[in-house]
């Protein structure tokens, strides 16, 4: 095998609306680099892809496919859709890595179904053995693991946010030009985006080293700003459980669990949570699990590494101060 | 308007739920069977739109086990006109590509102007099948809508991206998937119950659909390995006498957590 060039492996990398390469980027390219010769594919508008494909030879990309368009802008999924596949004709990939975001789901299901590849999702991780690419998977809320494979041609993959913590070193920019022929399938048009504007300083709840997360217990979308004191004390993102989304306390984005975002911190502290299998599957893969709750049979102590039963309001303010303490 | 609402049977996640170690596949009978309440979300939407145009025609699809059947009904009995069920013993171990092109030859066969989706299901949250459908159907997909609206000709919607929040719209015919910022899904009533009994039901297999399971010139994504991990076990626990919250931070320090 050291005879021959490592296999290509494309990687998609999305941009976000201001022009920067997607936080994914870099794990993507990471998890290429793992398996074979990561080529990345950049599609921007005119005159914009050079800056996006440096970024992607920072992070590691040993080649960076540069397609520019204006209907990336207009049209949404099948301009980036064309592009992978003028990509993949080009380099004959042995796998082709997407973000497993919103975008990048369209994106690897749309070129999936136009190439006939097989295609793996949500992976936590990708390796290889003698017969070619695997993608590893964490299933029913991190339960199994589960490992696929194509059976033969190249695999699709769409890799979970968050979840490859591997970085590959940075590489010379090498830039193509991409010719991409439009396909000419049907759209939906992008009418407008308005970009968040994130008010907060605290880190992205996907892809946190520590998450505190509120439940229930926490009474009102008053007194859940404990939880956000507590967080803003650990460095941490804020997570809720679904009753706590439900009765409005906070918004749906920070809802951990099955139908909300799966975390798998280094630290997640749960307040006033009860610990729900629909909460347990989207952070039970914790490294450590800190839990607070006045019910002494909540669920949640099942898993958590170290509980306290009581009142939140009485515990975290007391914790909050030792880690001030501390800091001093 | 004739909208295909496809709809999934998912193990409860309120209950324990489980794979099937020597086949990989789920193990239906250890966990309570339910409609995929992002499913039953999507029949909403339709049933919403259908309440308001009188000639509007709902038909909910699944791919599933003849064992399913009953799940599906709840659909008719929410409200929806038909119910088409695709059940074959060959496509128990099908990956989404053939999950596509099979439910992408019933639509087709069964003729749609919109179909309309959950984002993602509960159990195997792929989110791709969506997209997948509005290539194969050569028509334009809207995925994870925040908010819908339908016109003779048109869906168009708000759909929340990593960082931002997007308007798109799109011609019909199209897919859409929609998320759980959608209202609730209605109750089937008892008079809906009743009424589902005489509803269409067809059943139909792959044969019936042009579709060979085993077709092995195909690529297909395959299963090589599963291991199932060991529980998670509790740590210690403490009742909170004054001192709790000290403790929390001695165990934070003890464990460089902080």
């Amino acid at each position: 095998m050291t005879d021959h060039p490592a296999a290509p492996i494309l990687v998609l990398l999305e941009a976000t609306p201001d022009g920067e390469l997607a936080t994914s980027a870099a794990g993507l390219v990471a998890a290429a680099s793992g398996i074979g010769a990561p080529v990345a594919l950049v599609v921007a508008a005119p005159g914009r892809a050079q800056s996006l494909a440096e970024q992607a030879a920072a992070l590691g990309a040993e080649r960076v496919l540069a397609a520019e368009t204006t209907s990336a802008q207009s049209e949404l999924t099948v301009p980036h859709v064309d592009a992978l596949a003028a990509a993949a004709k080009l380099i004959a990939p042995e796998a082709v890595l997407v973000s497993n975001s919103i975008d990048g789901r369209d994106i690897a299901g749309r070129f999936a179904a136009r190439t006939g590849a097989p295609i793996a999702v949500d992976a936590v991780g990708v390796s290889r053995d003698d017969e070619g690419v695997l993608a590893h998977h964490s299933v029913h809320g991190g339960a199994y693991n589960v490992v696929s494979a194509a059976t033969f041609g190249p695999l699709v993959v769409t890799v979970r946010q968050g979840a490859i913590d591997a970085r590959a070193e940075a590489r010379p920019v090498a830039t193509e030009s991409l010719e991409v022929p439009a396909s000419g399938a049907a759209s939906a048009t992008i009418e407008s985006v308005e970009p968040v504007t994130e008010t907060s300083s605290r880190p992205e709840l996907r892809g946190a080293k520590r998450v505190v997360s509120g439940g229930r217990g926490l009474g009102s979308a008053e007194k859940f700003a404990l939880v956000e004191e507590l967080a803003d004390a650990l460095g941490a993102a804020v997570g809720a459980s679904r009753a706590a989304v439900d009765a409005g306390y906070i918004q749906a984005n920070h809802q951990v669990g099955q139908t909300g975002v799966s975390v798998s911190p280094q630290l997640y502290v749960a307040l006033g949570i009860s610990g729900a299998i629909q909460h347990k599957a989207g952070m039970q893969t914790a490294k450590n699990i800190v839990a607070v709750n006045k019910d002494p049979d909540a669920p949640i102590f099942e898993v958590a590494d170290f509980g306290v039963v009581g009142d939140v309001f009485a515990v975290v303010p007391q914790l909050i101060s030792a880690l001030a303490e501390r800091k001093r | 308007m004739k909208i295909i609402v496809l709809v999934k049977e998912v193990p409860d996640t309120y209950g324990e739920r489980k794979l099937d170690l020597e086949t990989g596949l789920a193990d239906r009978a250890a966990s309570e069977p339910v409609l995929d309440e992002i499913g039953e979300r999507a029949l909403e939407v339709a049933l919403a739109h259908a309440d308001a145009h009188a000639d509007t025609e709902v038909v909910v699809m699944s791919m599933a086990p003849e064992s399913a059947a009953t799940t599906i009904r709840k659909g008719l009995a929410m409200g929806a006109g038909s119910a088409v069920h695709i059940a074959d013993p060959g496509l128990a171990a099908a990956d989404l590509g053939l999950t596509a092109r099979t439910l992408a030859a019933a639509i087709r066969r069964t003729g749609f102007d919109l179909v309309i989706t959950g984002n993602l299901s509960t159990d195997g949250s792929g989110g791709v099948i969506p997209a997948m459908l509005a290539e194969l159907l050569e028509v334009p997909n809207a995925t994870a809508l925040t908010s819908v609206e339908i016109t003779d000709g048109s869906v168009s919607g708000t759909r929340d991206v990593d960082g931002g929040t997007m308007r798109v719209s799109a011609p019909l015919p199209a897919v859409v998937s929609i998320t759980e910022a959608l209202p609730d899904a209605r109750f089937p009533n008892f008079k809906g119950i009743m009424a589902a009994k005489k509803k269409p039901f067809e059943t139909v297999s792959a044969a019936d659909l042009g579709i060979e399971p085993e077709d092995l010139s195909a690529a297909w994504s395959i299963m090589t390995a599963i291991a199932e991990k060991p529980p998670r076990t509790a740590g210690t626990k403490i009742t909170d006498e004054g001192d709790g919250g000290t403790r929390i931070a001695e165990f934070l320090i003890e464990n460089r957590l902080v």
